[in-house]
């Protein structure tokens, strides 16, 4: 939600005549990335954590970070003149996204295990 | 974005299959972080880059845009060459698509991303020489525009990638 707020945010700053983002906004997400970019990979290639379950949760939150670092100062989600309706956009992108993939891993991940050799699907109950 | 749900479908298949070696080679036998780590910058470069490349079109500077899309295509270039050259090295050794499922889903959600990147290229390109007979008239000025989403939508799809296949690869 966090995003949609400095998606609104943004678009308050265009109106005030900002434009399509600045070098300032260029270069301060391009430190961001490369910052939520060394930390996963030194976290994994050091293995400064000790249980894998907990890299691999801060890796992803790492990942999700720079993701909004992304859409925030590189495409600008909010710079469009159409504002509200890049946020719908988003909004309905985000959902998409979330059904097709984890429908598809429900889906793929049963498929998958019940191809294993030998299971006879005709003699279930 | 319709091709957010091609990369969301891809990315699901790979996180189902990821585990599937088949006893064959396994990501802690293949990938090689460092290699990885320079590939992301080398994307991340050029996602700047083309940003530099819209700043100056804004400005109406059609010359230093023109230099900033060539320092992006050059980025570009750079990544799908180690891309191809850990493609090769990992087909030399016998990770072949064919060796397990977890290398079949590896290669088509990487190698989609890598054809995405091409196809950018080969959109930038265009572009450079629309530029150069036209300048920066409105048309160009929007098709700039759209491929400037298009590239950084790669590089958003790469940090999912770099992630999921690669970090997470190695955590197995």
């Amino acid at each position: 939600m966090s995003e949609v707020a400095q998606d609104r945010h943004s678009v308050g700053q265009r109106a005030a005549g900002e434009g399509h983002g600045s070098l300032r906004d260029y270069l301060r997400g391009f430190f961001l990335s490369v910052i939520l970019t060394a930390i996963p990979f030194w976290l994994v290639m050091s293995g400064a954590l000790d249980s894998k379950i907990a890299t691999a949760l801060a890796i992803t939150v790492f990942a999700v970070a720079q993701i909004i670092v992304h859409m925030v100062y590189f495409l600008h989600m909010n710079t469009r003149s159409e504002g509200g309706w890049t946020i719908m956009a988003l909004v309905f992108t985000l959902i998409l996204v979330v059904i097709v993939l984890i429908g598809s891993l429900w889906i793929i991940y049963h498929l998958n295990a019940n191809m294993m050799p030998g299971m006879d699907m005709s003699q279930m109950p | 974005m319709s091709d957010c749900l091609v990369f969301a479908a891809l990315f699901a298949t790979y996180g189902v299959l990821g585990g599937s070696y088949a006893a064959g080679p396994q990501p802690k036998d293949l990938f090689e972080l460092p290699l990885v780590a320079v590939n992301t910058s080398m994307l991340l470069l050029s996602s700047i880059t083309y940003g530099f490349a819209m700043l100056t079109t804004y400005q109406g500077r059609a010359a230093a845009t023109q230099g900033w899309l060539i320092v992006t295509a050059l980025f570009g270039m750079a990544f799908v060459g180690i891309e191809l050259h850990e493609f090769t090295d990992m087909i030399h050794d016998g990770a072949t698509p064919q060796r397990s499922a977890f290398l079949s889903a590896f290669f088509t959600l990487v190698g989609t991303h890598g054809l995405h990147v091409t196809v950018g290229l080969i959109w930038m390109v265009t572009l450079m020489l629309q530029v150069g007979r036209r300048g920066l008239i409105p048309d160009n000025v929007r098709r700039l525009a759209c491929l400037s989403m298009f590239w950084h939508f790669l590089d958003v799809i790469w940090i999912g990638v770099f992630t999921f296949v690669y970090l997470g690869g190695m955590l197995r």
